[in-house]
């Protein structure tokens, strides 16, 4: 899963993404992750992410197959870290996305400590990376580098676009719903905190930083490029 | 996917969560259709849409009153009001669409969910990139463009002339009917994917002449490709040799994933075996 690799953006714009991942791998070190992948999410949860996710069913905030007409006046969108833990029911990589780097460190020293025997990544700047490993006092193994997008890049849509549809990896927020929220916010339909749960909810594996989505719908908002 | 037009109201709202641009509103019936040929069975709008269940006969008929009135109710933008969206049975080759496309899916060659393969994320205990190794993940359709096997085709048999070894934990090396040419099962050419990572391996020397190839490839085929490049660290975690390559071919280094290496080999059975290239650090 090259999900959260290729996220669009300069490495100043990924000061407030850190991702941190858990993954057992087949045939190595699968037996027991389950259990292990819980305790992974129950300890993240206690360093203040902004998300949480598995990549079968999703992040914090998922879509509702019975919605009650009601909720276009009162929809709840508070991100419920609880469900997603209690969701888990298959071993899969789990995520952490949080926007501070501090917190970042925190948790994958306390991730080193617990030695969960799975592999863990995080994903984030170059700088970024190597802050946190140092912090945590763990010199990194491999390192997996983003060169970006190329080819027929005219086919792509404008930056503000991407840097949104992009945290998805899986392409699952189209560019087309992160230009209508960039166009909402700008005409005041909806303010940004609203139009990031939106978004959110379209990404399957639950690594959508809706900080970082809120702050670029905030710039977008006076100056899209 | 397939939108029931007794079902659908028309609001449009699915016309925007489609990540391939496939859904729009039909003139002739008004009702929201799916383009076939360019829908990529990624189900990011039935399973990413909420869904009411409300009476289709009953919403129509307020839409056209509020429309009469030139007066538009603003509904949440993420929500399907009828539930109208029925997946298809399909069936192959139609079916390596999702397989490629849902990431909740996981490939059934490789048992891996999102693209299909583990990369450097589990080199820790995989060992799949040594020392003096190099991982290219060349994904094609990322983002939001798309890819057709056929144009993957054209990247693989470009790659394979250059004597490179496909990934064989990977979903596109798996429906290779000949691994030396690169060459894909026919039977999937007109088939479009959301992307498709193609997988190899090089020596470091290797890295320059194969990032130049990729830029040869791009154009040959109609869409983008987002390049990623892993490698090992040293035993001080530091990685400067494939860092300066690149950075010489003009890339400037923005993001990246770190295997922080604290995976290790953890199954009773692996264990017992000799065998434990790669692991722990």
């Amino acid at each position: 899963m090259t999900n959260t690799l290729h996220r669009f953006g300069s490495a100043d714009s990924f000061r407030d993404d850190f991702i941190i991942f858990a993954i057992a791998s087949r045939g190595k070190n699968e037996q027991g992750a389950l259990d292990k992948l819980r305790e992974f999410l129950r300890l993240a949860a206690t360093f203040g992410p902004v998300n949480l996710g598995d990549a079968r069913h999703g992040g914090a905030l998922r879509p509702c197959k019975s919605l009650d007409p009601t909720s276009h006046w009162n929809r709840d969108i508070k991100p419920d870290f609880d469900a997603v833990i209690a969701g888990l029911d298959h071993i899969t990589t789990v995520a952490a996305v949080f926007d501070d780097r501090v917190r970042a460190e925190d948790f994958l020293k306390a991730v080193k400590e617990r030695d969960f025997g799975m592999s863990i990544n995080i994903s984030t700047s170059v700088d970024g990376a190597d802050q946190c490993c140092h912090a945590a006092g763990i010199p990194r193994h491999s390192v997996g580098y983003s060169l970006g997008f190329e080819g027929k890049t005219e086919h792509l849509p404008n930056s503000h676009v991407l840097m949104l549809s992009t945290m998805c990896g899986h392409g699952m927020v189209a560019n087309s719903l992160a230009k209508k929220m960039i166009d909402w916010v700008k005409e005041g339909r909806r303010t940004p905190e609203q139009a990031v749960t939106y978004l959110a909810r379209f990404c399957s594996c639950g690594v959508f930083n809706p900080s970082r989505a809120k702050r670029i719908l905030e710039e977008a908002r006076t100056s899209t490029k | 996917m397939f939108i029931n037009p007794d079902k659908c109201v028309a609001c449009g709202n699915c016309t925007y969560v489609c990540p391939m641009g496939a859904i729009y509103i039909d003139p002739q019936i008004r009702r929201a259709t799916v383009n076939r040929d360019e829908c990529v069975e990624c189900y990011a709008c039935y399973n990413g849409l909420s869904q009411e269940h409300l009476n289709p006969t009953v919403v129509r008929t307020m839409r056209r009153l509020f429309q009469m009135m030139r007066l538009r109710f603003d509904p949440e933008p993420d929500v399907c009001p009828t539930a109208a969206f029925e997946p298809d049975e399909l069936v192959w080759p139609r079916v390596v669409r999702r397989a490629f496309s849902d990431p909740r899916v996981p490939h059934e060659s490789t048992g891996v969910e999102g693209r299909g393969t583990e990369e450097v994320k589990t080199n820790d205990v995989s060992g799949r990139v040594q020392v003096g190794e190099v991982g290219f993940t060349i994904e094609f359709g990322r983002p939001g463009v798309g890819v057709w096997f056929r144009e993957i085709q054209t990247a693989c048999h470009m790659l394979a002339r250059a004597g490179v070894s496909f990934e064989k934990k990977n979903p596109i090396t798996s429906l290779m009917t000949d691994v030396s040419t690169g060459t894909l099962r026919d039977d999937i050419m007109n088939e479009k994917l959301m992307s498709a990572i193609v997988e190899i391996k090089v020596p470091v020397a290797r890295t320059e002449e194969i990032v130049r190839l990729v830029w040869e490839i791009e154009k040959h085929v109609d869409t983008v490709v987002a390049l990623g490049v892993g490698t090992r660290c040293d035993e001080t975690g530091d990685e400067t040799v494939v860092a300066s390559i690149l950075e010489n071919l003009g890339y400037k280094l923005h993001r990246a994933k770190t295997n922080v290496g604290l995976g290790r080999i953890t199954n009773v059975v692996e264990q017992a075996k000799p065998e434990t290239a790669g692991a722990g650090r």
